[in-house]
């Protein structure tokens, strides 16, 4: 890696006495936990903290800004968009196509700039009005770039146009001309020149523009030479600039706000046809002569610089060190990757520079409370790490409201997470059952298709039948529908409650068999049998026969099982004792009962019919 | 095509609402509330879309909607209905665990407002009735529910329609004094959330709801248990479903899925069956699938629980420009229709009925 270019600034915490040096800190995603602490091994009491509070430092505070929000938002719908059209791009239109998506970039950039130079002139506080104006040149610096960026790489202009496009790139970033001679440098002469040239796409070759500037250019001379404007310094110091001298360009160095400025004028007068590969040495020394060796070259000269010289990586690798935030290298990267103009050099870390940045962009926007919607569709178009890291990030969205757990588990459900799924659903439905929302929770595990958690609501609810004596939320049991599969308990819990409604509608021998078929399937948890059979007994007692001898053998069978099958009891206490008695009540009244029905059953059955 | 403005305004929004303009006018709506969600502090905004641009050269208003004001929310902004209230009801949905004392606030769902009466659904299956004069709830329905109620409608003054997150519609009567509601309805089959109710403005027994699956369904409450129609719309959850309140054949679902349809049930208009429309819009022809059909009453026959499939086709209509994140809500008042989306945008157009 890079060594830094810089020292680390320092960031001090307030409320923290930094002057003890005890602090400890954790990473996250995409920031910072500190807070102080105090390990003192020489004195043993208990001092409070100087600072109870836990610090989260975000590097990245652009994602919280208001108005960069709608930066976020509205490139997030171009970006999808490219990604979208990226099969139809072909031929001809593509780069057509790809020249209207990078002016859509740069118009939304350009609108985040109007809106906050407004917030910047309306703000009230002095320093605020500074923090949104520094924000304003950053965005327009990144508009700069991009633009050049554009012409450069996406439009590939050739020489000719070229010009054109630098000419109109600059007039776009200056503001300031309000002198005659800066408008004549300004807006004149290119006039003149344009009628000139004509525009791109006729049928003059850069041959016959070449002879015809030629041509204009040694009448000019001429002039100078013949001293026409010997009479007027400024109309022959006009003739000199026009000529591209440089001295003479010079001079108005200070209607020149830059170097860039300064090159494409030199250009339009000295080389008008440049050819794309020649415009670095031009840039270089209009560089050297405009600073004159008097100040060395910012951040934003040597990426633009980087940009005459057509190395792409660099000018990527400068601006993702010159900003804070990785928007603009992430978007910018990848439009230039459906350019194909990056070479897939892999990074040390195995995925390419493209996929990178955006991975770093998405993460970003996890970390924020309400962007990381953005985020998804971001890591979509990442192939190698997207699906992985969406995973990660996926599930630690905090769920506060139902509605935003729907949201989150679309998201899964459409890209075929099945664990995220499932898990977050295991805690949805876990706050529905410490809330006792059973319908929710049950809810909530047949979407997951988790049988494990039905089973475990199934047990509550009869747990909560066994102690109350009666069901409650009937209105979900009673309509539980095909979701009564998911899970054996489930269909239990819904059988035997559909006994319970036979019962009740006085259809005894339904209801009958319906019982028997419960304890016979082993569907009904053993533990359950008891009641089961208790149920059993009013439709023993019963008038008519309900059940036949062969019904009867199977619930002595049943009712044996589960007697022989009791546990020895180690020490018995008291309630033991008690609940002991009426355990053995309960199973003499079920077996007089049982033998008394099959006495029944079988003289019934033994009988001619109609007797 | 309509003409559909966009703005970006940095807050995801949840709930958008017309501010109802006074019956019998001629105003057409011109100012909106929006409510967000999902930001550590959320809004609630009202917007204005009167005539703050020029005339162009059609006549018709140019310039998208302003800000008039806007308060801070502490939660997600759920649901916006528009009264006038001198109250304020916290604590009005909560949970409380069995064995302990403790409450925690559950989110409140959905609200409901005829004047002065207003009823609120929450997760916790509560539904409460508020007056707009009085402190305490009138009346409360406690564990109306065993799941989530996600929406309710009034049906008729007296009686409310609540859908809740086991596919169940339930008729509840204010006049009766127990807990229990006084119809059901549910689809057999999987039990889908129902996310969204709206009841026909005139015929008060008809009423469309959406799921998690992005089915419409249109129910006759008086007639059996089962939805009269069901059709296919959304490939995710239908977030909202309106019938437009004066022109009631036409029908609007926002969804999941990021788009908006317009349901046009209206028969009378041989051109709409052209296919010959302009640009960007796409119409999709759809016959009716209808299930259970008991006999209707032949004399009030509503064109969404007409039988004849021949006879009735919807024309469905997309009506946003890009496809984009969820949008989360709607409304329709006169020709005006506003929504709301996750990308942080809303869209407001104003010729409707073009």
């Amino acid at each position: 890696m890079e060594e830094l270019d810089g020292e680390p600034t320092v960031t001090l915490i307030p409320g923290v006495n930094s002057s003890k040096k005890q602090m400890c800190f954790d990473w996250g995603p995409g920031e910072m936990l500190v807070c102080e602490t105090s390990f003192n091994k020489k004195e043993k009491s208990e001092t409070v903290p100087g600072c109870p509070v836990i610090y989260i430092i975000r590097k990245d505070v652009d994602v919280y800004s208001q108005i960069l929000r709608k930066l976020f938002n509205e490139s997030h719908g171009i970006f999808v968009g490219l990604q979208r059209i990226e099969e139809e791009l072909t031929g001809k239109s593509r780069k057509a196509q790809l020249v209207r998506v990078s002016k859509n970039y740069r118009s939304v950039i350009r609108a985040c700039m109007e809106e906050m130079h407004q917030v910047a002139i309306a703000a009230k506080d002095p320093a605020c009005s500074r923090q949104f104006s520094s924000q304003v040149s950053i965005l327009s610096a990144m508009e700069l770039i991009w633009n050049l960026c554009e012409i450069l790489f996406i439009e590939v202009a050739p020489a000719g146009p070229l010009l054109l496009h630098l000419l109109d790139w600059v007039r776009l970033h200056v503001c300031e001309v309000d002198n005659l001679l800066a408008d004549v440098l300004g807006s004149e002469n290119p006039r003149k020149h344009e009628s000139f040239w004509k525009l791109p796409g006729t049928t003059q070759t850069l041959t016959e523009l070449e002879l015809k500037w030629q041509h204009w250019h040694e009448e000019c001379e001429r002039h100078l030479q013949d001293g026409t404007f010997a009479s007027s310094p400024h109309l022959e110091s006009l003739c000199k600039i026009m000529l591209g001298d440089e001295a003479a360009l010079l001079e108005q160095k200070e209607l020149l706000n830059n170097w860039y400025h300064f090159l494409v004028t030199r250009l339009l007068y000295s080389h008008p046809t440049v050819k794309p590969i020649d415009l670095h040495f031009y840039a270089q020394s209009s560089l050297d002569l405009f600073l004159g060796g008097e100040s060395s070259p910012e951040p934003l000269d040597n990426i633009l610089m980087a940009a005459f010289e057509f190395d792409i990586h660099q000018v990527i690798k400068e601006c993702s060190i010159a900003l804070s935030n990785w928007w603009f290298v992430a978007h910018l990267t990848d439009l230039l990757d459906h350019c194909k103009l990056l070479q897939s050099h892999n990074l040390y870390f195995g995925s390419n520079m493209r996929e990178f940045l955006l991975l770093e962009y998405a993460s970003g926007l996890f970390a924020h409370h309400s962007l990381w919607q953005l985020g998804v569709d971001y890591f979509d178009y990442c192939p190698e790490l997207g699906r992985v890291s969406l995973e990660l990030h996926i599930e630690r969205i905090p769920l506060s409201t139902e509605q935003k757990a729907l949201k989150v588990l679309r998201i899964c459900e459409q890209r075929q997470m099945t664990e995220q799924v499932r898990s977050i659903c295991k805690i949805l439905a876990m706050k529905a059952v410490r809330n006792n929302r059973l319908g929710s929770a049950l809810s909530w595990s047949i979407r997951a298709k988790d049988a494990a958690f039905a089973t475990l609501v199934s047990d509550r609810f009869l747990r909560d039948y066994c102690e109350r004596g009666c069901f409650s939320d009937l209105d979900l049991i009673d309509n539980l529908g095909p979701a009564m599969m998911l899970s054996d308990r489930l269909t239990f819990l819904g059988k035997y409650r559909e006994f319970h409604r036979l019962y009740g509608e006085k259809r005894f021998v339904d209801a009958a068999s319906l019982l028997l078929s419960l304890m016979t399937s082993q569907i009904a948890p053993r533990s359950f049998w008891m009641t089961l059979l208790t149920d059993a007994l009013p439709l023993l007692e019963q008038k008519q026969v309900i059940f036949s001898a062969e019904q009867t053998y199977e619930l002595m069978r049943c009712l044996e099982d589960l007697t022989s099958g009791r546990p020895v009891h180690g020490e018995p206490d008291a309630q033991r004792l008690q609940d002991d008695d009426i355990e053995t009540t309960k199973v003499e009244m079920l077996r007089l009962a049982l033998a008394r029905n099959l006495a029944r059953a079988i003289i019934k059955e033994g009988s001619l019919e109609g007797s | 095509m309509e003409e559909i403005y966009a703005k970006f305004v940095s807050q995801k929004i949840s709930k958008t609402r017309w501010r109802p303009v006074p019956a019998g006018s001629l105003q057409t709506a011109d100012t909106f509330a929006t409510g967000s969600w999902d930001n550590e502090e959320n809004r609630v905004s009202l917007w204005s879309i009167g005539d703050f641009g020029n005339l162009d050269s059609d006549g018709g208003f140019e310039g998208d909607h302003q800000l008039l004001c806007d308060i801070k929310h502490h939660g997600d902004v759920m649901d916006l209905q528009t009264l006038s209230v001198g109250q304020q009801w916290t604590a009005a949905h909560y949970h409380t665990s069995p064995g302990s004392l403790s409450c925690r606030s559950a989110p409140c769902t959905g609200v409901v407002c005829s004047n002065p009466e207003i009823v609120t659904v929450g997760e916790d299956g509560r539904i409460n009735l508020f007056r707009a004069d009085h402190k305490e709830a009138v009346r409360t329905i406690d564990n109306a529910d065993s799941s989530t109620l996600h929406a309710v409608t009034f049906l008729r003054t007296p009686e409310i329609l609540t859908v809740n997150s086991i596919g169940q519609l339930k008729i509840w009567d204010f006049r009766q004094q127990g807990n229990e509601p006084s119809q059901i309805l549910s689809l057999t089959g999987d039990r889908v959330p129902l996310h969204c109710v709206d009841r026909h403005p005139n015929q008060q027994h008809v009423v469309a709801t959406g799921g998690q699956d992005g089915m419409l369904s249109i129910w006759d409450v008086r007639q059996g248990t089962m939805p009269v129609s069901l059709l296919k719309a959304h490939e995710a959850e239908m977030w909202e479903v309106h019938f437009h309140p004066s022109n009631p054949d036409h029908l609007f679902t926002c969804s999941e899925d990021g788009s908006l349809w317009h349901w046009d049930a209206s028969t009378d208009a041989p051109e709409k069956s052209s296919l010959f429309h302009e640009g960007g819009r796409s119409s999709i022809f759809l016959f009716h699938s209808i299930s259970n059909q008991a006999n209707v009453h032949q004399s009030v026959i509503s064109s969404w629980l007409s039988t004849d499939p021949a006879k009735d086709r919807i024309e469905i209509t997309s009506l946003l420009p890009n496809r984009t994140l969820s949008v989360n809500s709607l409304d329709v008042l006169g020709p005006c229709l506003v929504c709301g989306t996750d990308a942080e945008a809303i869209y407001v157009t104003r010729q409707l009925f073009s």
